[in-house]
């Protein structure tokens, strides 16, 4: 439980920290890239975290986890602790980005060329 | 419950990004400060850039758990924005601290990143020198754009000379205010990116070709084919 008044926006009070994640600290480090989207799958139930109950009402269009940890104002590690319970209750779904980077570290040219006309259409 | 989350500011004036998205991808500029990294992700981004923070120890594995929150982890922050390029895919661009101290927040960047824009302001160029290096080590592929403040002073091939840039790295000048400029950036990235990429897969179709033919003697000389980047090895 955190003591005393919790400032406004984003501040790195450990113990608020620690109160979110309820203590843990190690993030599911490989279920979640920084732009996986997430989707919720269902309504927020009575009783849960507020930070779970953002989650979801923020992800009913798909979202990227690093724009839930920005309108959080939570690091993303801390965030990361936070969609994991929801993907293990399956309260969310996870879109992982599908490019990886082949020996050379280059994309595929059907996906580069699928930016280009996207840039180019900007 | 864990906390009342009376602190938060109700999500305000976001753009949902469509139901049909599935697969982002990633961008990353680098630069010193004041470099001009936040205003290009701003000029070309359909979303206000946000901002956001990472904690990590320095050893870059994540939270230590014996430190918790505490004092041995180290909060950077980043920028980023977003761009729809279809229906199904989004771009989102990160625009990450230079400073060597950060380094091990770039390799968690860089995983998984198309490629990487070297933003570098000719008034500092040495603050681009290590982001050069560590792009090079990493082996992400990127280019370098000069944001050109209307300064006249040195000629893109003296900046190359200065960044010591291999030929083959493509040097631009830009306006990172330009929405426009800013795109012509993307757009130069993601052009030498493919020509990276197609100059390999001719060579990986020749060598499979080479192998299902019974005769040597007919598969044509091949020029050998010396890979751009270097695996890093952490």
């Amino acid at each position: 439980m955190s003591s005393g008044p919790v400032l406004p926006g984003r501040d790195d009070d450990p113990d608020r920290l620690y109160t979110i994640t309820r203590g843990r600290s190690r993030s599911p480090e490989n279920a979640f890239d920084l732009v996986t989207l997430i989707v919720a799958e269902r309504e927020p139930a009575p009783g849960m975290q507020s930070e779970h109950v953002r989650i979801l009402r923020m992800c009913e269009a798909p979202t990227a986890v690093v724009e839930v940890a920005a309108e959080l104002a939570l690091p993303v590690s801390v965030v990361k602790i936070l969609l994991g319970d929801l993907l293990e209750t399956g309260a969310i779904t996870a879109r992982h980005p599908r490019f990886a980077p082949n020996k050379a570290r280059l994309p595929d040219l059907d996906t580069l060329k699928q930016v280009l006309h996207g840039l180019q259409r900007l | 419950m864990a906390s009342n989350g009376s602190d938060l500011a109700p999500a305000t004036g976001r753009t949902p990004l469509q139901a049909t998205a599935d697969n982002a991808l990633k961008i990353v500029v680098v630069g010193g400060f004041g470099a001009g990294k936040t205003t290009l992700v701003g000029s070309v981004s359909e979303i206000r850039p946000l901002n956001t923070e990472e904690v990590m120890t320095k050893a870059g594995e994540g939270i230590d758990p014996a430190g918790a929150w505490g004092k041995r982890s180290t909060t950077v922050a980043f920028d980023f924005g977003r761009i729809t390029l279809s229906a199904s895919q989004v771009l989102y661009l990160f625009g990450a601290p230079g400073q060597e101290r950060f380094w091990f927040l770039w390799d968690r960047l860089f995983s998984g990143a198309l490629g990487a824009v070297v933003l570098v302001d000719t008034r500092r160029l040495e603050d681009s020198w290590y982001a050069i290096d560590r792009l090079e080590h990493h082996g992400t592929p990127f280019i370098v754009a000069r944001n050109n403040f209307g300064e006249p002073g040195h000629t893109l091939d003296q900046v190359r000379e200065a960044l010591d840039l291999p030929a083959e790295v493509p040097l631009v000048d830009c306006d990172a205010r330009d929405r426009e400029s800013s795109k012509r950036v993307l757009i130069e990235l993601v052009r030498h990116l493919a020509a990276l990429a197609e100059a390999q897969a001719p060579a990986r179709a020749e060598v499979e070709r080479v192998r299902v033919e019974d005769d040597p003697a007919s598969a044509e000389p091949e020029a050998p084919v010396t890979p751009e980047y270097e695996e890093s090895t952490p």
